[in-house]
């Protein structure tokens, strides 16, 4: 049986694997947010990033190899997960108390996890467009974290492209696949897959609004 | 006259399946790129309208806004600052019309004759405030770009020092086998930055399953204060395309691909004409332009780009010589590197074993700019001291050298003695140098701001990171408590996805460290500007 090291544990994997795959099998998880199993690896968000044999890397994308030793609770890496939560909370507008996911979002709880206490560096408050175009579906992109997942799963699993990721740097955005911009002028219907991917609360189904109570969500 | 359709049907049919070349053309033709020409490029060619719209809004020289009748970007690099770029801008802004626009752009490799600005695209180096006044009244008085002065658009070489990799070879010529055991026996090593050993990437690629290879020349040369491939794509492209054409030799690959950034437009007919000239049956050279994306020299995101993508780095492994352009076995070198295969292979390896020290053999191309006599390309060979340097160039007074661009080491005085090569300062070639009248916290906040502009936005910490960098500096250099802020910041943007995040905070955690005392003085400077 082939293992890598993760903080001392050993852990078994089979060809093909990632880090994160085995970490998860082993029930070892490593924080992360644009990974979901059975998607193509991606890596964007950077916060399963560990460390392995004395180099970073993304737990996601990294195929495991026979012996690997790999840290990923140490207080470097939480000073670095950290960060990169706090990165990802001051670049959108994430208000919490007034989200329809708050308790069901993975932002939300990674940074519980983390003991994420303050945002820490200056919020950026970026004007970004809501599109409610769409009679079924809502996309409020002030909490987009850009992990393509909805991008992912438009294409390989609903096998249409109604979402892609546009512009560089701070300017990155959601993009939907129609000329008007508009999520009504794409093909997307309220059953893709691409419609219940979002780790936050960019993606929602519009008429849902408080159907489970908060307190009694996935993460509450 | 065709309508946007037709005109990007015509472009489609002359160029084929490249939607990125198309979108250049269409953006020179259109000085932006219509939403209907994106619809047309996205019926004819099955590609998603979003995506396409993905492309124009990356890309920092295309637009889906018009830009007016002139476009004008000035080159934002810390050497162009140094010259003045700055006054320069307000003083063009003041006396333009409403058909011209202006705003920045990264280095645009005219460091050794700045400040530069590009019009339309075209490079216009040596401004000075009579030329920029020239300029605002060509505007005014309409004229059109291409009735502009021919003087305006020269871009001189400035080779300063040529040796082993200009010297006309005339030995028996090594091909094949022979050619990748000269190279293995030379330790070449690739020029582009990361020194990757230039015989084993080619065995890998040569020995990688696959139906087609692909060998693909960087010449994208985005780094700040680069600019000795545009020496070579003038002086050497013959020289190049025989290196890419013993690569495919070996390797067994029929396409070259020649990816020139956007910025060296100007190298257009030269490049073309030197193509034409060159050919050869059985293996054929394709250029392609960059559109301004300094993330686009990583080979991958080079890949994703000439696949007519954003230029995002993909995950490695795989790695592009068994997974390179279109999923094909591919070698990226840069340019330097071809152009020294080709020296090695026509009589050059003894003489290139002779140079240069244990670890790195040969010569490396250096570009010099910044406080000094003479900037400009100087070929020297490995292990040369930076002192060496300076007085070659005549830099009197110098306080601090940038080796390695906006990603690499600066140096203090106590450091003069460091050598060029892999196994103390390897670099790119860019070399930028400060004289002690210079604020250091204001190179360091335009190293900052270059990143913060040049990040592709892939990847959390490099996309947020790189801006607080940015913001912190400005406090820093304001005197605020900002430096536990970037230590901060600096270990975050170690988790970064590629080099250019990793690399973001080194020069400034540098130039902190070297030069403390410029942080607090930095104010005056900042807001005098
Ligand atoms: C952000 C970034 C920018 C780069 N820019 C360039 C470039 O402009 N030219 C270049 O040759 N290599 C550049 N590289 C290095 C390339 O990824 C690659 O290592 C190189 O093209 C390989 O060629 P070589 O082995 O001949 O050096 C860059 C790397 C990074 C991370
Ligand atoms: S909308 Fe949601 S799933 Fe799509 S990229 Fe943004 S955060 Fe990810
Ligand atoms: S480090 Fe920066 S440039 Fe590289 S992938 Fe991440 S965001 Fe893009």
């Amino acid at each position: 049986m082939k293992t890598i090291h993760l903080d001392g544990h050993e852990i078994p994997f089979e060809d093909g694997q990632t880090v994160m795959d085995c970490a998860l099998a082993a029930d070892k998880p490593i924080a992360h947010l644009c990974h979901l199993p059975g998607y193509t690896p991606y890596g964007s968000c950077r916060l399963c990033t560990v460390k392995i044999d004395g180099r970073f890397s993304s737990a996601c994308t990294q195929p495991a190899r026979e012996g690997m030793q790999v840290e990923s609770e140490t207080e470097e890496l939480k000073e670095m997960r950290l960060g990169i939560l706090r990165m990802l909370f001051v670049e959108g507008n994430h208000y919490c108390p007034s989200c329809e996911k708050s308790g069901s979002c993975r932002l939300q709880h990674a940074a519980y996890n983390a003991g994420m206490l303050d945002p820490h560096y200056r919020p950026f408050y970026p004007k970004r467009e809501m599109d409610a175009s769409h009679p079924d579906i809502l996309i409020d992109n002030d909490r987009c974290i850009f992990c393509a997942l909805c991008v992912r799963a438009s294409r390989d699993v609903d096998g249409k492209a109604v979402f892609d990721i546009s512009g560089r740097g701070l300017a990155t955005r959601l993009v939907v696949n129609s000329k008007s911009g508009l999520l009504v002028d794409t093909d997307i219907s309220v059953e893709d897959k691409a419609v219940h991917v979002c780790p936050v609360g960019a993606i929602l189904v519009k008429g849902r609004g408080f159907e489970v109570p908060i307190g009694m969500r996935l993460y509450d | 006259m065709p309508s946007i359709q037709e005109h990007a049907d015509l472009l489609i049919e002359r160029m084929g399946n490249r939607p990125l070349q198309i979108l250049i053309e269409i953006q020179r033709r259109f000085g932006h790129v219509p939403d209907d020409a994106i619809g047309q490029l996205s019926t004819r060619l099955h590609i998603p309208f979003s995506r396409i719209v993905g492309d124009v809004e990356f890309y920092a020289l295309l637009s889906r806004e018009p830009k007016g009748d002139y476009a004008f970007l000035m080159s934002d690099n810390i050497t162009d600052w140094m010259q003045g770029s700055r006054v320069l801008f307000s003083r063009l802004s003041k006396n333009l019309g409403n058909h011209a626009s202006l705003s920045n752009t990264s280095c645009t490799g005219m460091c050794d004759q700045g400040p530069a600005l590009l019009v339309n695209g075209l490079a216009v180096p040596n401004l000075s405030a009579s030329r920029i006044d020239a300029i605002a009244d060509l505007v005014k008085r309409s004229i059109p770009v291409s009735s502009w002065p021919e003087e305006f658009f020269r871009v001189e070489s400035n080779l300063k020092r040529q040796s082993w990799l200009f010297d006309d070879w005339q030995g028996p010529h090594l091909k094949g086998e022979d050619l990748l055991q000269a190279l293995q026996d030379c330790a070449l090593r690739g020029r582009g930055g990361a020194g990757y050993p230039t015989a084993k990437k080619w065995n890998a690629c040569r020995e990688a399953k696959g139906e087609g290879r692909y060998v693909v020349c960087n010449a994208d040369e985005g780094e700040p204060g680069t600019f000795k491939d545009r020496a070579l794509l003038q002086h050497r492209a013959d020289r190049l395309f025989e290196g890419m054409a013993l690569c495919a030799d070996i390797v067994g690959a029929e396409h070259g691909i020649l990816y020139v950034r956007g910025e060296y437009r100007y190298l257009e007919d030269h490049l073309k004409e030197a193509i034409a000239r060159w050919s050869r049956p059985g293996f054929e050279i394709e250029l392609h332009w960059g559109a301004g994306a300094y993330i686009c020299g990583e080979e991958s995101a080079l890949l994703e780009s000439i696949e007519g993508k954003r230029g995002i780095p993909r995950v490695r492994p795989p790695f592009p010589v068994t997974h390179g352009l279109f999923g094909m076995p591919t070698v990226v070198d840069n340019v330097e590197t071809f152009c020294a295969v080709a020296a090695i292979a026509s009589g050059g390896e003894k003489a290139f074993r002779s140079l240069g020290t244990e670890k790195s053999k040969g010569t490396k191309l250096l570009s010099i700019s910044g406080d000094c006599v003479k900037p400009g390309v100087y070929e020297f060979p490995f292990g040369v001291s930076v002192e060496a340097l300076l007085a070659e160039c005549e830099a009197k007074d110098a306080l601090a050298v940038q080796v390695g661009g906006a990603a690499g080491t600066c140096l203090d005085k106590t450091e003069f003695g460091r050598r060029i090569g892999f196994e103390d300062l390897p670099t790119s070639g860019s070399i930028m140098i400060f004289n002690a009248s210079r604020d250091m916290s204001e190179a360091a906040l335009n190293f900052a701001r270059f990143f913060a502009d040049e990040s592709c936005g892939f990847c959390t910490p490099c996309r947020v990171g790189t801006s607080l960098l940015a913001e912190a500096l400005e406090s820093a250099t304001r005197g605020g408590e900002a430096v536990s802020e970037i230590e901060n910041l600096n270990i975050v943007l170690r988790a970064s996805h590629c080099g250019l995040g990793l690399s973001a905070s080194r020069a400034v955690m540098d130039m902190l460290k070297k030069f403390p005392e410029h942080f607090a003085a930095g104010r005056a400077a900042l807001e005098g500007r």
